[in-house]
């Protein structure tokens, strides 16, 4: 019996820290309970068990957060209950927005429209704006990486113009376009497209000489060249860039959109101020958040699946 | 008998701001067709810039390189390099490493069906026709360098390049990789010009040894026949004085007449 005991042990202490890092402390007794399986019988698990490794894991991922969130929500209820308060209990929150929620849809003219038309109005400028930054911010980042004169000459432009906040740059838009729509558009772009330019020439600044020796002896043109060994080479930087920008966009439309009003998420809150909603700003808030949340994931996917093979070599 | 490759009255200077730096002086060398000439002397010597002109990768401040009697001065498939550090492309498979070559010098001479089988033919010449579909992250350093061995093969060059090919390879590793370049010298004829610091490696491989002295200036200092048989085999040189011979000639070259000096 000291045998076996003995290298269960030994695979116990050896399995800890990588689990740890990996999963949650649920995952710990899991694995110490599959360990004598895999040692004793060197066949596949069978199928059920493996399904049910992969419950447990999702449930070791997705149960803490739940537990967190119930929790706050207790003490916001706990909190915002008493009498006087300024703001909304959850319970209270859920009740005014009812509607909102179940009818994300609804049409009735104008402004007052579903929540789902006015976040699609939202991420449609995103959408616009944020194409924009990221052709003239790659182009723009290659020119500066490639070319040490043309880094030179804008370095200092860029280094200048990036710190100007957002909605600094919407007066001047308004004046330009002498409308709300391209304004918002404008402001996305010049907010999302600084981190883009300075990520897409930092990589191309980085690319390896060696690469550069391939290409030339192949003799790829300028063109090949762009697209077989630059952007491939640059990509994970670019891509660092282009989930910034996707970031400050989400940040800076709802800001902008305060101030140019008509459909869009950033002025329906505006709205529901004015309107003492506040129901309706938090539910608003919380949609925000949830989308941000995507779009942040939906390009750092996007990048893992471009980039797959270049970061590891 | 007519030059294949001629390096002729090479000089390279470098300057950094009012800084000038001579790195190689009057390299004057010619090579034969099918020949197998390495280049050794102590780090910093130049030879790797060397290598480098002759490769188009950089500029000789003056003199040329002759190709077949043509001046050559730019990068081209003609003067294929395989890198020290293998420099694949990690994005790309293997294959795929191997076919951005075959694709650019073959573009009107071969169908696709025939650069396909041509992009094989040389992944199967080194060994490599199995990992085809795999990335360099996935395979070892050994075979990474034969995957660069045959990229440069596919290109059909005039003249191999090696820029110390096998430098950052185990030693069982690289005496496997010499043996199997050794092979493709033999079966296929190649001109080849091989930087390299390691004596052995240099006896084992070249018909001529071309010893470099110490930068800064250097030149070459003296040029040695390797009059050893083909095909060579490991086992039986390690007692063959002509080996030996050619071994402490190069030695003598090396650490008594041109010893090494740290720069101060």
């Amino acid at each position: 019996m000291r045998g076996p005991s003995f290298d269960h042990g030994d695979f116990h202490s050896m399995s800890m820290p990588a689990m740890k890092t990996e999963v949650s402390a649920v995952a710990i007794p899991q694995a110490t309970a599959a360990a004598p399986i895999v040692t004793m019988t060197p066949k596949r698990a069978p199928r059920a068990d493996t399904y049910a490794k992969i419950a447990k894991e999702t449930a070791a991922r997705v149960v803490p957060p739940l537990i967190v969130i119930a929790l706050l929500l207790v003490v916001w209820e706990l909190i915002c209950r008493r009498a006087g308060s300024s703001l909304p209990p959850p319970s209270k929150v859920f009740k005014d927005t009812r509607e909102l929620i179940l009818d994300p849809f609804f049409d009735n003219g104008g402004i007052d429209k579903g929540l789902f038309w006015h976040l699609s109005a939202s991420l449609q400028r995103v959408a616009y704006g944020y194409s924009l930054a990221a052709i003239v911010g790659i182009g723009l980042g290659t020119l500066v990486g490639q070319s040490v004169w043309a880094m030179r000459g804008l370095d200092p432009l860029f280094q200048v113009l990036r710190t100007i906040p957002p909605l600094a740059w919407l007066p001047l838009s308004l004046a330009a376009f002498r409308d709300g729509q391209p304004s918002a558009i404008f402001v996305i772009f010049i907010t999302s497209v600084w981190p883009i330019i300075i990520n897409t020439a930092v990589g191309i600044r980085n690319i390896p000489q060696d690469y550069r020796n391939v290409a030339a002896v192949v003799q790829l043109n300028p063109l090949e060249f762009f697209t077989k060994i630059m952007i491939p080479a640059a990509a994970p930087y670019m891509f660092t860039g282009l989930r910034i920008g996707i970031g400050l966009s989400w940040l800076a439309i709802v800001a902008a959109e305060m101030l140019i009003g008509g459909v869009g998420i950033g002025f329906f809150i505006w709205d529901a101020w004015n309107s003492s909603h506040i129901s309706e700003i938090i539910l608003a808030l919380f949609y925000v958040g949830i989308i941000g949340f995507v779009l942040d994931r939906l390009i750092a996917g996007l990048g893992k699946v471009v980039t797959r093979g270049t970061a590891a070599n | 008998m007519q030059a294949y490759l001629k390096l002729d009255h090479i000089d390279k200077t470098f300057t950094r701001g009012s800084a000038t730096t001579e790195v190689l002086k009057d390299i004057n060398l010619t090579i034969e067709k099918g020949e197998y000439v390495s280049i050794i002397g102590h780090s910093g010597c130049g030879k790797s810039t060397l290598l480098n002109i002759v490769a188009g990768l950089t500029g000789a401040t003056n003199g040329g390189v002759l190709l077949e009697n043509r001046e050559v001065n730019a990068p081209g498939p003609d003067r294929a390099v395989v890198f020290q550090n293998h420099s694949l492309l990690p994005w790309l498979t293997v294959y795929e490493n191997v076919k951005l070559g075959v694709d650019k010098v073959f573009a009107r001479t071969k169908s696709r069906t025939e650069r396909d089988a041509w992009v094989m033919h040389n992944l199967s010449l080194v060994q490599m026709a199995h990992a085809k579909d795999k990335r360099p992250s996935e395979i070892s350093g050994g075979m990474k360098q034969r995957v660069g061995i045959a990229r440069a093969l596919a290109m059909e060059p005039k003249v191999l390049l090696l820029d110390e090919p096998f430098g950052a390879l185990d030693a069982l590793t690289r005496a496997h990789l010499q043996d199997s370049v050794m092979a493709l010298h033999q079966k296929l004829g190649n001109t080849i010009l091989m930087i390299t610091h390691d004596v052995d490696e240099a006896v084992l491989l070249s018909d001529r040894i071309v010893m470099m002295t110490n930068g800064p200036s250097a030149r070459i200092g003296e040029v040695l026949e390797v009059p050893l048989a083909r095909p060579r085999k490991r086992l039986e040189l390690a007692t063959n004085p002509g080996y030996l011979k050619c071994r402490q000639r190069v030695l003598e070259f090396l650490y008594e007449r041109h010893s090494f000096v740290e720069a101060a």
